[in-house]
């Protein structure tokens, strides 16, 4: 079961590392995956290592104090670090290296889409909004705009609190709001994985949970990869986890391990609240 | 014991006399600036009104009228003062030189922003500031030994005209539309190029799309600017433009512009006669453009802000 199974135990029976592959865990199948992933920011070396395995239809949480690497990670896996960063190794999506430079980045950031930690509507109506990703796409059926609209802002949850108001400017609306917007315009494009990066930390308890229910409903359809301060959050919607230290992934396993017995020793510290 | 925390805390400290001092000297700065403005607006306009209250010329027939002679009188038995072709000779060299200006100034600070930030700071950056502080004079030379000797042989006429100062105002405002297009650019905040990029939008539709349309706003401004600085330039007009008083007809032919009869004019003449105060109502109107330049930029910032 563990990739790295000579990994020596310390004493007191703690792993140095512990990441589990979920497709011999569950039946479905990885969509995506990281080898030998190293980011670098100039000589800096951000991301040393995260060989990690999403499974469809899931929501993987990655976890970690802050400059741990877990958005890094994330922003890497659809090349949004491009020109930021230089990211070396494989990024595996159904199979195929999207980690290499003849990928068409515009067409494979439209499967992978990403939600950002600060809600980022345009400053357009909510409909434009939405219809921003089809328009560049050259869709300019008015019919079909109009039910990708309808759909997709249903999907992310938002539809009875702005269908009178879709010409109205998005940045009218509350952060919560914005950011299941956010979540709309990036459903739209209908994606195969969803990248959230730490979707929930500018908004208020109510909204945020609004936001879960959200993703709960959303990994039916989605892949969901989702950084996240929040233990709790992390514990209450995900299906797998994540643990980064130090631009590392040192545990990955089924959520309830890493909350109720994780292998790492410093995993058991993070999740107990010891540090981070 | 509280008698002495009294008398300490009524005491006015070093630290409170020195912040009373920096507050009056900061407020006298304002108000000097103020009074001067103010004190300019109010000598220009008693001097230029005084062509209608007390030479008794037509408003209607100034703004209109299409002889520039003040010494002639005309068959009504009025001097001969229609601004019409310098304000507009003004309102054509600034109107062609902005809409030559615009897609080369949005083109480069597109390129010095989005497309290549590194090189476009290292390279473009000075290159710009360097061509605001060439002063008027050299670029009006430069038009005059250049761009003249160019336009007549390309299009024929003396060279002199409108079509040469469009030139060499383009020059001139480039920089300026520029640099402030650059900053509207860059006050677009970065997450809404990311947020574009992530839906799989490429970097020109985002910078079309996305970016360019927030920076609305500041580019409208920056055109504007530059429109004022256009409307305002006397010197490097004036030594292209031909100065003659005529209705332009065609973009070749000499003409002249409300700065450019002010230059050339206000030397010659002789304070209170109706020559001179005929100037000065030309100075008021090119004071009222610019006040309506300034208004301008004031109202599509406030719109910007309210959109934002």
């Amino acid at each position: 079961m563990l990739i790295n199974p000579s990994s020596p135990h310390s004493d007191d029976g703690w792993l140095d590392r512990n990441i589990v592959d979920p497709s011999l865990k569950d039946q479905q199948p990885i969509v995506l995956e990281t080898k030998q992933l190293h980011v670098y920011y100039g000589d800096n070396e951000a991301i040393h290592e995260g060989d990690l395995k999403f499974p469809e239809h899931k929501i993987s949480a990655l976890i970690g104090p802050s400059g741990s690497g877990k958005s890094t990670y994330l922003r890497s896996l659809n090349r949004m670090n491009d020109g930021i960063a230089k990211v070396s190794g494989e990024i595996l999506y159904r199979g195929v290296d999207v980690n290499r430079p003849e990928i068409d980045v515009y067409e494979m950031r439209r499967r992978i889409g990403m939600v950002f930690q600060r809600p980022n509507p345009f400053s357009k109506s909510i409909y434009d909004n939405i219809t921003f990703a089809l328009k560049r796409r050259g869709v300019t059926d008015k019919k079909v705009l109009d039910e990708v609209v309808e759909t997709s802002l249903k999907q992310a949850a938002i539809w009875d609190e702005v269908k009178d108001k879709l010409k109205k400017s998005a940045l009218a609306l509350s952060g919560g709001q914005q950011q299941r917007l956010c979540i709309a315009r990036a459903i739209a494009v209908k994606p195969d994985i969803l990248l959230l990066d730490e979707p929930a930390s500018a908004l208020d308890p109510v909204s945020t949970s609004k936001l879960e229910e959200t993703l709960l409903k959303l990994k039916e359809a989605y892949t969901i990869i989702i950084v996240t301060h929040n233990m709790q959050q992390a514990a209450r919607i995900s299906d797998y986890t994540a643990f980064f230290n130090m631009g590392r992934a040192l545990e990955y396993d089924e959520t309830a391990q890493i909350f109720t017995r994780p292998k790492v020793q410093l995993t058991n510290n993070y999740v107990a609240g010891d540090f981070g | 014991m509280n008698n002495k925390l009294q008398k300490q805390l009524l005491k006015r400290s070093k630290a409170a006399k020195l912040e009373r001092w920096g507050k009056t000297i900061s407020f006298l700065a304002l108000m000097l600036i103020t009074v001067t403005v103010f004190a300019i607006i109010i000598f220009v306009a008693s001097k230029g009104l005084s062509t209608f209250f007390s030479n008794h010329v037509n408003l209607i027939d100034f703004l209109t009228g299409k002889n520039w002679n003040p010494n002639v009188t005309n068959s009504k038995g009025q001097p001969e003062v229609g601004a019409l072709p310098m304000i507009s000779g003004s309102f054509v060299v600034t109107i062609l030189s902005a809409l030559l200006a615009t897609p080369f100034a949005i083109g480069t600070a597109i390129f010095m922003n989005e497309i290549s930030p590194h090189r476009g700071a290292k390279i473009l950056q000075p290159v710009i500031e360097l061509l605001v502080g060439i002063p008027s004079v050299v670029y009006g030379f430069i038009g005059l030994t250049v761009v003249v000797p160019a336009v007549r042989s390309v299009f024929g006429g003396s060279g002199f005209g409108i079509l040469a100062g469009t030139f060499v105002l383009f020059v001139m405002i480039l920089p300026t539309v520029t640099s402030m297009s650059v900053d509207a650019l860059r006050s677009v905040p970065r997450y809404y190029r990311e947020a574009a990029l992530a839906l799989g939008a490429t970097q020109w539709q985002t910078i079309y799309k996305v970016v360019l349309r927030a920076a609305t706003p500041g580019m409208l401004t920056a055109i504007v600017f530059g429109m004022a600085r256009a409307f305002g330039e006397a010197l490097a007009v004036q030594m292209v433009i031909g100065n003659a008083a005529l209705l332009p007809t065609s973009l070749v032919s000499p003409a002249s512009t409300l700065t450019s009869v002010l230059t050339t004019g206000i030397g010659n003449t002789v304070m209170g006669s109706l020559q001179n105060n005929a100037l000065w109502s030309l100075a008021l109107v090119l004071l009222i453009m610019s006040l309506i330049f300034n208004l301008v930029i004031r109202l599509i910032g406030r719109k910007g802000a309210m959109s934002k």
